[in-house]
């Protein structure tokens, strides 16, 4: 077999060797005649004679030697390719068509690939886990999980039997110093068992072991391989050597290779969490873990593992003072274990998978679009399909040979749209939402290539087979001496066409209804208020204090409260503030906050509630109403008094209203922690982003005491909010920097953005869709319209004769136009109703995607099913009025 | 005259006729088969070449560029040790055929009274 292969590519050769040996017989042949004392003619004939067919001889040779329809392929592809330089026109129509639809198609399938298909980059990534506990007593109403805790994950660590490893893991920022300018790293802490779970080796050095995370251990740290490369330059001996980080020395005892990341993240600098187990309680959520199952364990006998452990965990540690047992068990913990790249994707999946299924249909109608031209020029070479099937070329060779041309088209159209994709994907990386999750796996790796080559060949076939089944069937031969084309028969071509363009329509109509409640979902998330105002004036510029520059909180506060004064100071600056984290800005600090007057112990357990640390002047900052009470004053912050804000919702929750509210008093959950008074109500934000749910939240002043375990906290990582006019124009930012360099010039300013920006962020995801379900429903209004409009042209042509007599017959214009208008707009009005049929069963797939408005708002069916009625009836009117212009006389002479 | 040779026979005359003559041109195993058959067997000549090809991709002969007689180019074809067993079989099984159709022809036609 494989040298009737081989064959194939030495055919050359191979036909001139056989022409030798045949002409050595045939003239040994000859010679043996003229020896009998023949004429040369006559022994030539005689030789000839003996020898038989050359030709057959040399055919079944050939036959013999490589593989007959390896061969025809070839020949086909070589027909194809003349046949199609004939048309040139349409070929590139037809391709570039093509590459648009299969180029859109590998692009996202490339994200689809490297965000949802491939496995995460560790080894038996399908092992690992991520931990959670589900607690539906106490959970914020925004999340749908408390995480880990330390006195879960210590029992869960020591007495499971279903994992191969599970280790706690946080991110954050940590500040360098030491060489060089002051920087902001990415800070990923992790318990020893974390990175060995994972199954990733360093590329230099060693990673944690046990001893690294024992409290008390020596500050020991891995690096990153980009942060290697920029800080150290790729130093081969850094390990060993120090590195000052957050005001502390640190052993550099390894480096991450290249590809190593963490999640979807690249961290910096990697250290141990040193926990003390002796200084645990039951309480403080929130955590997160991983985990990697034994070998053959499944995640229902993990949970059963972990719902075992959780009395144990309870059990193992004392409560919180304050707390009951009951308010424990009223949390009603539970194992919330899911696979970790389920959990890294999370919702991101639903929407990849509508742009994938919208682009797959977009490439559904331009398969239709090139079946229409294809039908139009396999017409057209009908007479020569016929003469060659009176020939008797079988209609299985017609076949073939159109499917291979439809097939080559695909392919080249495949290539291009390679092309396309490659540039596309780059572009819409670059737009791509920040939190897009994976975004580093993303390439065009074979899954990709081999991806566009099946859609390319199926492209092919699809559009290839429409006119197959119309011109290479056996009936053929019959209709060639009838010649001439009779209105019957172009009736029944027309027909076929019609089919086309009414799925063309129908799919259409699903693309725009999807695109236009994206558009409802958009329009109606900016008529959301975030609960702040004019984000767009707000610059915002985060800041961290370090304990080595002020060791004391109070110290801290009184730096970060100058550079206040400094930046309030700038022209143009009507109010600045700061908090630990701004709106929408991903902060999170949750406790348990206990209202007074409910009964402790018995009765609802508290819930946890999210804290924010802020300075005064915050909310006029925001804008951000305050609806009763006042806001804190720099006394409360320095003096440390016990007084709290709450939103307008949290109020009406726990008390009813504001004015209840008012004056009441909360605590924290931590043994040491005090009742606050609230005094001040104000207005609710969307912290979480437009199209969240209101967040509940508690403010407490910058300074405070007794919070959180501490005798002091203060947040020394702080945003600062700039409301200023200037906000956006060149200079405004130097001056802030200026300002905050004056009081200390080794502060770095990261996350310099604008509130503007935090809003777009919560918006990104919809706006991508949108974004993406717009150009995919122009392009399939753009496709279905040419599909109208080509069908009306083609059946005015074809029906030049018929026309022509009606005219003849006293016709008038308006009837003429009206009888093939009715025709676009029968096959129009059947698309739209297939459309809408299948838009509500396909957008109940991205209810999640949309917000405020329903899969079958009543709204966009309407007004996409009037915009594609209209679009289609000026898509046939125009062909039509050719119609009206036909000359009766001409008309008859044509044929 | 026997115009249908039946399949496979020709590649069996081959094998043979290269066994008893030892390499051979195309011209000189066509004239030797010819020659055999006594005017038996009524061979295009041409077609012994898809057959000769078909026997080479068996492996059952090997063809080698040589000289011929007159001094000419021409492929020789030479027996392998895979088309000696062939022949030893193909022998058995037309050996057995061959008395197996006998006794059928030779059985006396019962006569009817």
């Amino acid at each position: 077999m494989l040298s009737r292969l081989w064959n194939l590519f030495r055919r050359r050769r191979l036909d001139r060797e056989l022409d030798v040996e045949l002409t050595h017989h045939l003239e040994s042949l000859e010679a043996e005649y003229r020896a009998r004392g023949f004429s040369e003619p006559d022994a030539r004939t005689a030789a000839r004679r003996d020898f038989g067919g050359l030709v057959q001889v040399q055919e079944t040779y050939r036959d013999q030697r490589g593989i007959p329809m390896l061969e025809t392929l070839g020949q086909n592809v070589r027909f194809s390719l003349r046949s199609l330089r004939r048309t040139p026109a349409m070929t590139i129509a037809v391709i570039a068509t093509l590459a648009i639809g299969i180029g859109a198609n590998s692009a996202v399938f490339s994200v689809v690939n490297g965000i949802l298909i491939k496995p995460l980059p560790y080894a038996d990534s399908d092992r690992l886990i991520t931990v959670a506990h589900a607690a539906p007593g106490i959970q914020l109403s925004d999340s749908r999980d408390v995480g880990s805790s330390l006195f879960l994950y210590f029992i869960e660590r020591e007495q499971n039997r279903t994992f191969d490893g599970v280790g706690l893991f946080g991110e954050g920022t940590a500040t360098v110093t030491g060489t060089g300018e002051p920087e902001q790293v990415r800070r990923l802490f992790v318990t020893s068992d974390v990175l060995p779970l994972l199954r990733v080796q360093p590329l230099l050095g060693r990673i944690f072991s046990q001893t690294d995370d024992a409290p008390g251990s020596r500050n020991t740290v891995v690096l990153g391989y980009g942060y290697w490369q920029r800080r150290f330059g790729g130093d081969l001996s850094v390990v060993g050597k120090r590195l000052i980080m957050a005001d502390e020395s640190w052993d550099i005892i390894g480096v991450m290779p290249r590809q190593f990341r963490f999640l979807s993240q690249q961290p910096d600098v990697i250290s141990p969490s040193r926990f003390d187990r002796t200084q645990v309680m039951v309480g403080a959520y929130f955590r997160r873990s991983i985990a990697r199952l034994k070998t053959g364990v499944t995640l229902d006998q993990a949970s059963a593992d972990i719902r075992r452990l959780i009395p144990i965990a309870i059990d193992s540690f004392p409560l919180v003072p304050g707390s009951t047992r009951k308010q424990v068990e009223d949390a009603r913990l539970e194992p919330s274990l899911r696979p970790l790249k389920a959990d890294l994707v999370g919702d991101a999946a639903n929407t990849l998978w509508v742009v994938m299924g919208t682009i797959g249909i977009v490439l559904l109608i331009a398969c239709a679009n090139v079946a229409n031209l294809l039908l139009v020029r396999t017409e057209g070479r009908r007479q020569e399909l016929l003469i060659r099937a009176a020939l008797g070329a079988g209609w299985r060779r017609i076949g073939f040979e159109l499917l291979t041309e439809s097939a080559m088209l695909g392919l080249t159209g495949g290539i291009i749209g390679l092309g396309f994709a490659y540039f596309g994907l780059r572009a819409l990386l670059a737009s791509a939402p920040a939190n897009l999750p994976r975004v580093g796996d993303i390439t065009m790796d074979t899954t990709v290539l081999v991806f566009t080559l099946a859609v390319s060949l199926f492209s092919g076939l699809l559009f290839g087979v429409i006119p197959v089944v119309r011109y290479a069937k056996p009936k053929l031969a019959g209709t060639l001496p009838a010649g001439g084309r009779s209105i019957s028969g172009s009736r029944e071509r027309l027909r076929a066409r019609g089919v086309l363009v009414v799925a063309q329509v129908a799919m259409a109509m699903v693309l725009l209804v999807c695109a236009g409640l994206m558009i409802r979902t958009f329009q109606k998330l900016n008529d959301v208020h975030p609960g702040f105002a004019h984000a767009n004036e707000i610059q915002t510029v985060q800041l961290t204090i370090s304990p080595a520059s002020a060791p004391e909180p109070e110290q801290a506060v009184r730096r970060q409260y100058e550079i206040l004064s400094r930046i309030a100071a700038l022209p143009g600056v009507r109010s600045v503030a700061y908090t630990s984290a701004v709106p929408m800005g991903g902060g999170f600090n949750a406790d348990l906050i206990f209202p007074e007057g409910k009964p402790l112990g018995d009765g609802s357990p508290p819930k946890a509630r999210q804290l924010r640390f802020i300075s005064p002047g915050l909310f006029e900052t925001m804008g951000i109403p305050i609806v009763m009470g006042r806001d804190f004053s720099w006394t409360d912050v320095y003096e440390k008094r016990a007084v709290v804000l709450i939103t307008e919702n949290l109020a009406r929750l726990e008390w009813g209203s504001p004015q209840q509210a008012l004056g009441k008093r909360v605590r924290g959950s931590s043994p040491q922690d005090e009742w606050r008074e609230i005094v001040g109500v104000t207005g609710d934000i969307r912290d979480w982003g437009l199209s969240r749910p209101l967040t509940e939240l508690v403010y407490v002043p910058i300074l405070a005491e007794r919070i959180y375990n501490v005798p002091v906290w203060v947040s020394r990582s702080v945003t600062y909010a700039i409301r200023s006019s200037r906000t956006g124009t060149p200079g405004f930012l130097d001056e802030v920097r200026q300002a905050v360099w004056s009081v200390d010039s080794n502060l770095p300013l990261v996350n310099v953005r604008t509130m503007t920006d935090f809003v777009d962020d919560s918006m990104a995801r919809t706006s991508l869709t949108l974004v993406m379900l717009a150009i995919a429903g122009a392009m399939a209004l753009l496709l279905g319209l040419i599909g109208i409009y080509g069908a009306i042209s083609y059946a005015v042509t074809q029906r030049t004769k018929e026309v022509g007599i009606r005219i003849a017959l006293g016709a008038q214009n308006s009837e003429v136009r009206r009888m093939f208008l009715r025709h676009g707009l029968v096959m129009t009005a059947l698309g739209v109703g297939i459309g809408l049929g299948i838009a509500a069963v396909f957008t109940r797939w991205m209810s999640t995607l949309l917000f405020a408005v329903s899969p079958l708002d009543p709204v966009t069916f309407g007004a996409v099913s009037v915009v594609l009625t209209t679009a289609a009836a000026l898509a046939s009117y125009l062909p039509s009025r050719r119609a009206t212009r036909i000359d009766p006389i001409e008309s008859l002479r044509a044929e | 005259m026997a115009k249908e040779v039946l399949q496979g026979t020709l590649d069996l005359m081959v094998l043979r006729t290269l066994e008893t003559m030892g390499p051979q041109h195309g011209f000189g195993l066509a004239k030797r088969i010819l020659q055999v058959s006594e005017g038996i067997l009524d061979l295009n000549q041409g077609t012994l070449y898809p057959a000769l090809l078909r026997l080479e991709q068996r492996k059952w002969i090997k063809g080698k560029w040589g000289v011929s007689d007159a001094n000419r180019r021409a492929r020789f074809y030479e027996l392998t040790s895979r088309g000696r067993r062939q022949i030893e079989q193909e022998r058995e099984s037309w050996e057995l055929n061959v008395s197996l159709m006998e006794r059928f022809l030779r059985t006396p036609v019962p006569k009817e009274d």
